[in-house]
């Protein structure tokens, strides 16, 4: 029984598509089949941040509109078995494609992947209703940040009034020292605003955008790193695994915010 | 102060409590049609009860967490006899309260409560 899961959060900017990207891989490092669906039509970047740019040949329009078969629009990723991307036209806009369509294609590639992640395009216009048209479950991205919840929220909102009830939170970008400091919410307090449980704590880290750099998901690095383990435990628990969340606030604290917590502070 | 570094001024609050002001106005907006359709069902029906005071009346919406709850505030003003309740339920066989209560409803809104519509 195959799984379609759109990645979405309303507001741009918040990771996404780099969830998509890294959830994707990590899936198929853990021998899972994963279609990913850029449903960002106009603004597609799903296939730079899998450094598949270049591999891409047909796009999900040249298949509704019969130039090409489905598998042959589909992209493989050399790296990982099982990993594959359907990318989103980039010389159209998001009114090319119509939910029903979108319906269409998930459900096609449902039939020969474990998951199907539908990277969303920020907004909730036509767009995201195309992208949400086929989910049965939704991922909501959001960071510790006024503007994202609000737009989280609403998100959420919306998916519901569509009836899609499986809804789960990654709360990306949290800054460590900064929770600490009472300078950002907290997991916790963004968790209490939306009210939707968590699936994930992604830290912000340098290496995110490196790896973006490079055209290659975290989890394929060769160093263990912070967000990579976070974007690993998230496919763990997509898989039904308990995995408890990192404790991002652990290596926090220097001497100074130490003391203070000693002091009362 | 004995550690200047440490401020007081949390923004994190700011952050969480205009948050939550916001998201429940946001969460609130239902359709104004629809929440006015409802109402006046909702008073069709309790007023083959009780006899509803519809200026005094209220409805709200609220949230908490991720549940919207309605609050209606009805006074009642005058509880109907229970032999006229049960001439009623007779007449109708129980079934159809309907159309006996339209033209009760109708009467007292229109007279009483016309303008605040």
């Amino acid at each position: 029984m195959s799984r379609i899961i759109v990645v979405t959060s309303g507001k741009g900017g918040v990771g996404k598509t780099t969830t998509t990207s890294n959830l994707g891989a990590a899936l198929a490092k853990q021998n899972r089949s994963v279609a990913l669906i850029d449903a960002d039509f106009g603004l597609r970047n799903l296939d730079l941040l899998l450094g598949l740019e270049e591999r891409v040949v047909y796009t999900a329009i040249d298949v509704l509109a019969g130039e090409c078969r489905l598998a042959q629009a589909l992209v493989k990723d050399k790296r990982l078995k099982g990993l594959v991307l359907l990318p989103a036209a980039q010389n159209r806009n998001k009114e090319a494609v119509r939910p029903e369509q979108m319906q269409k294609i998930a459900t096609a590639l449902a039939k020969g992947y474990d998951y199907i992640l539908i990277d969303c395009p920020a907004g909730i216009e036509l767009g995201f209703r195309n992208a949400i048209s086929a989910a049965q479950e939704a991922l909501i991205v959001t960071t510790p940040e006024v503007a994202a919840v609000r737009d989280a929220d609403r998100v959420i909102g919306l998916l519901e009034a569509e009836g899609v009830n499986k809804i789960s939170l990654i709360v990306n970008r949290v800054k460590p020292h900064m929770v600490e400091e009472n300078k950002m919410m907290s997991v916790e307090d963004v968790l209490e605003l939306l009210g939707v449980p968590l699936n994930g704590v992604v830290p912000v880290d340098e290496k995110v955008i490196e790896a973006t750099n490079r055209g290659e998901p975290l989890v394929l690095g060769e160093f263990e790193s912070t967000p990579a383990m976070a974007y690993t435990n998230i496919a763990k628990r997509l898989e039904g695994e308990k995995v408890p969340f990192l404790d991002l606030m652990a290596n926090q604290g220097n001497i100074l915010s130490r003391l203070r917590k000693i002091f009362g502070g | 102060m004995l550690f200047p570094w440490k401020n007081n001024d949390n923004s994190k609050d700011h952050a969480k409590s205009r948050l939550k002001l916001i998201i429940a106005h946001d969460r609130a907006s239902i359709n104004s049609d629809i929440l006015k359709a409802m109402r006046e069902e909702i008073l069709d029906v309790v007023a083959r009860y009780v006899e509803v005071d519809r200026e005094e009346m209220e409805f709200s919406l609220s949230n908490d967490q991720r549940m919207t709850s309605l609050t209606a505030n009805l006074p009642i003003r005058q509880i109907k006899r229970l032999g006229e309740l049960q001439r009623q339920l007779q007449e109708n066989n129980g079934l159809d309260l309907q159309k006996i209560e339209v033209v009760e409803i109708d009467k007292t809104a229109d007279s009483k409560n016309a303008p605040s519509k």
